[in-house]
């Protein structure tokens, strides 16, 4: 079958092979996750004490991100470099140096290789040459920072700052959520059937969340109609979208449309509390979602905080990481609060659950069909910030930021 | 004593099982009658108790709650065609506190699509508070804790 040609510049147009090709898998570790990007790795808050670390990916790499002796992060391939093995076997722990268990080499918390088994051999036989340095060896160490709590990492020395790689606008709205220490309330992972670019497209989609979503428009929560809007970053990867508070009631652009979510009958909440909002950033604004290239996105649905990760596992398959938070500060209160707007998201999340599926929808939908692609033209050809959230514009975004990396 | 206990297992057991057949049968408006009014529902995993994390996938502090789930799962959720099928060891007691009984009984979930695609979707324990308050005993508190914290895909009928 013909692989459907891919236009120079057209952000309208997908190609569906893009979402399904090894050949573009690879290209994608190389020039996205081991290119000029940076890549979420945790928070600051799950790593509170030197020699604290955790496991993590870039893309397919394995990676550990520890705090040293000095207290600062650090991040490093999670490979020993003998033969490869992995160095850490644990999600996270406390260490003083990292052995591997394969020949016992040892690293230290900042990545470097410091002894060598049986170096000088065993009763003067065996053992490296002479000429052997442990500096010319070992795992290859990222470009860690952090900002705002948040720890990125790159393998590039070109990408750019944090703060200049998103842009004033997105960063603004990092800092907006993120402004005081971090507290973890809860951490798990939802195995997504798709490629990873769906998922990364489905968060910057405005256009389906009260369409898909229908438990929002179903309790008259929700509105495309209500004030918001959606900003996107000058490179085009990275996007916010929010919308301000509703007063609730019909909508009647639904009505028009006669659309599934907009269903006559009333239906009410037994625990109202569940929409109940604190405006905990005091500017109105009730859901924020914010997207950072490749695959890093911040939620603040009412009062649930969540970072989420994104981890291709192949073509076809992607962990999304969870992690749910809240203030250091957070009184019993807000907590609860929180622990009820849990609900909204994550795999059995009113909302996010169909997230998890829809994606799966595609995959499945689009199989065979590498000659065809999918149309993106809400709200123009453009990629530029709109006020309307009826639009595609952070999806085109993206487009724009994928091509200029790979080259495609 | 022992006789009583061996009682108290048969009705911890009979109450697991009607809880399952509830969940796997599509009788799903039961599920929040297993329920005291005030009640913890809490679906988490051994990853998050161990590193001290108070959230899990789905927690509800109320029967009412676990209706609203019931009621947008039938009403608004969209989720493909499956069905679970629970299998669950034998309870054990762990204390008797007046009329509240500390118990674990360890479960397997099945999910199976309407593709016919099956996976071991869930496998953990129940660590429940029952109530014998009423006439027919209701947990106070079921804390399901997964083995695994990877869901695959979604989580919509209740564990």
């Amino acid at each position: 079958m013909q692989y459907r040609e891919w236009t120079k510049g057209d952000l309208t147009r997908v190609p569906y092979w893009v979402y399904g090709d090894d050949a573009i898998y690879r290209q994608e570790q190389e020039r996205i996750y081991q290119g000029d990007t940076w890549s979420f790795l945790g928070l600051e808050a799950e790593l509170p004490e030197s020699g604290d670390y955790k496991t993590t990916f870039v893309g397919d790499m394995p990676v550990i991100v520890c705090r040293d002796e000095g207290g600062v992060i650090r991040a490093f391939e999670n490979r020993c470099s003998h033969r490869g093995s992995l160095l850490a076997l644990q999600n996270k722990g406390k260490a003083r140096k990292f052995t591997c268990v394969y020949h016992a080499w040892t690293h230290d918390l900042q990545g470097n290789l410091k002894t060598v088994a049986f170096r000088r051999g065993v009763n003067g036989a065996g053992g490296m040459p002479d000429s052997f340095d442990t500096a010319d060896h070992g795992p290859r160490k990222l470009r860690v920072e952090v900002y705002c709590g948040l720890i990125f990492g790159t393998l590039s020395e070109k990408t750019p700052p944090v703060e200049e790689y998103l842009g004033d606008e997105v960063a603004s709205r990092v800092k907006r959520v993120l402004h005081k220490p971090l507290r973890i309330y809860g951490q798990y992972t939802q195995a997504l059937p798709n490629n990873w670019k769906l998922y990364f497209e489905n968060a910057k989609d405005t256009y389906h969340s009260s369409l898909l979503h229908t438990f929002f428009a179903t309790f008259k929560v929700s509105r495309l109609s209500q004030g918001g809007g959606v900003i996107v970053a000058e490179s085009g990867g990275h996007h916010v979208s929010y919308s301000l508070s509703h007063s609730g009631g019909q909508d009647d652009e639904f009505k028009k449309e006669g659309l599934r979510s907009n269903q006559e009958e009333n239906f009410l909440l037994n625990d109202k509390s569940v929409l109940n909002i604190v405006d905990e950033f005091g500017d109105g604004c009730h859901v924020q979602i914010l997207s950072i290239f490749p695959g890093f996105v911040l939620q603040a649905i009412h009062n649930s905080l969540a970072v989420r990760q994104i981890v291709p596992k192949g073509p076809d398959r992607t962990d999304l990481v969870w992690t749910l938070i809240g203030f250091t500060d957070d009184d019993e209160a807000l907590q609860k609060l929180r622990m009820k707007h849990s609900n909204l998201v994550g795999p059995a999340g009113y909302v996010s659950m169909e997230d998890g599926a829809v994606g799966g929808f595609v995959q499945r939908g689009i199989a065979g069909s590498n000659d065809a692609e999918s149309v993106v033209l809400m709200g123009g050809e453009g990629a530029e910030s709109s006020s309307s959230r009826a639009s595609e514009t952070s999806i085109r975004g993206f487009w724009k930021e994928y091509r200029n990396h790979m080259g495609l | 004593m022992e006789e009583n206990k061996e009682h108290l297992v048969s009705a911890l057991a009979a109450l697991m099982e009607d809880y399952g057949r509830a969940i796997d049968r599509d009788e799903l408006e039961r599920w929040p009658d297993f329920f005291e009014e005030q009640c913890n529902y809490k679906i988490t995993s051994i990853d998050n108790e161990q590193s001290g994390y108070p959230f899990g996938v789905l927690c509800a502090d109320s029967r009412g709650m676990l209706a609203d789930r019931v009621k947008s799962l039938r009403e608004a959720n969209v989720y493909e065609g499956q069905r679970y099928r629970h299998v669950m060891g034998r309870p054990v007691v762990l204390s008797v506190d007046g009329p509240l009984i500390h118990a674990e009984t360890s479960f397997l979930v099945v999910r199976t699509m309407r593709t016919g695609e099956m996976s071991m979707f869930a496998a953990g324990v129940y660590r429940d508070v029952v109530s014998l308050r009423a006439s027919k005993p209701a947990f106070a508190e079921r804390i399901v804790v997964c083995d695994s914290s990877r869901i695959d895909t979604l989580l919509a009928l209740p564990l």
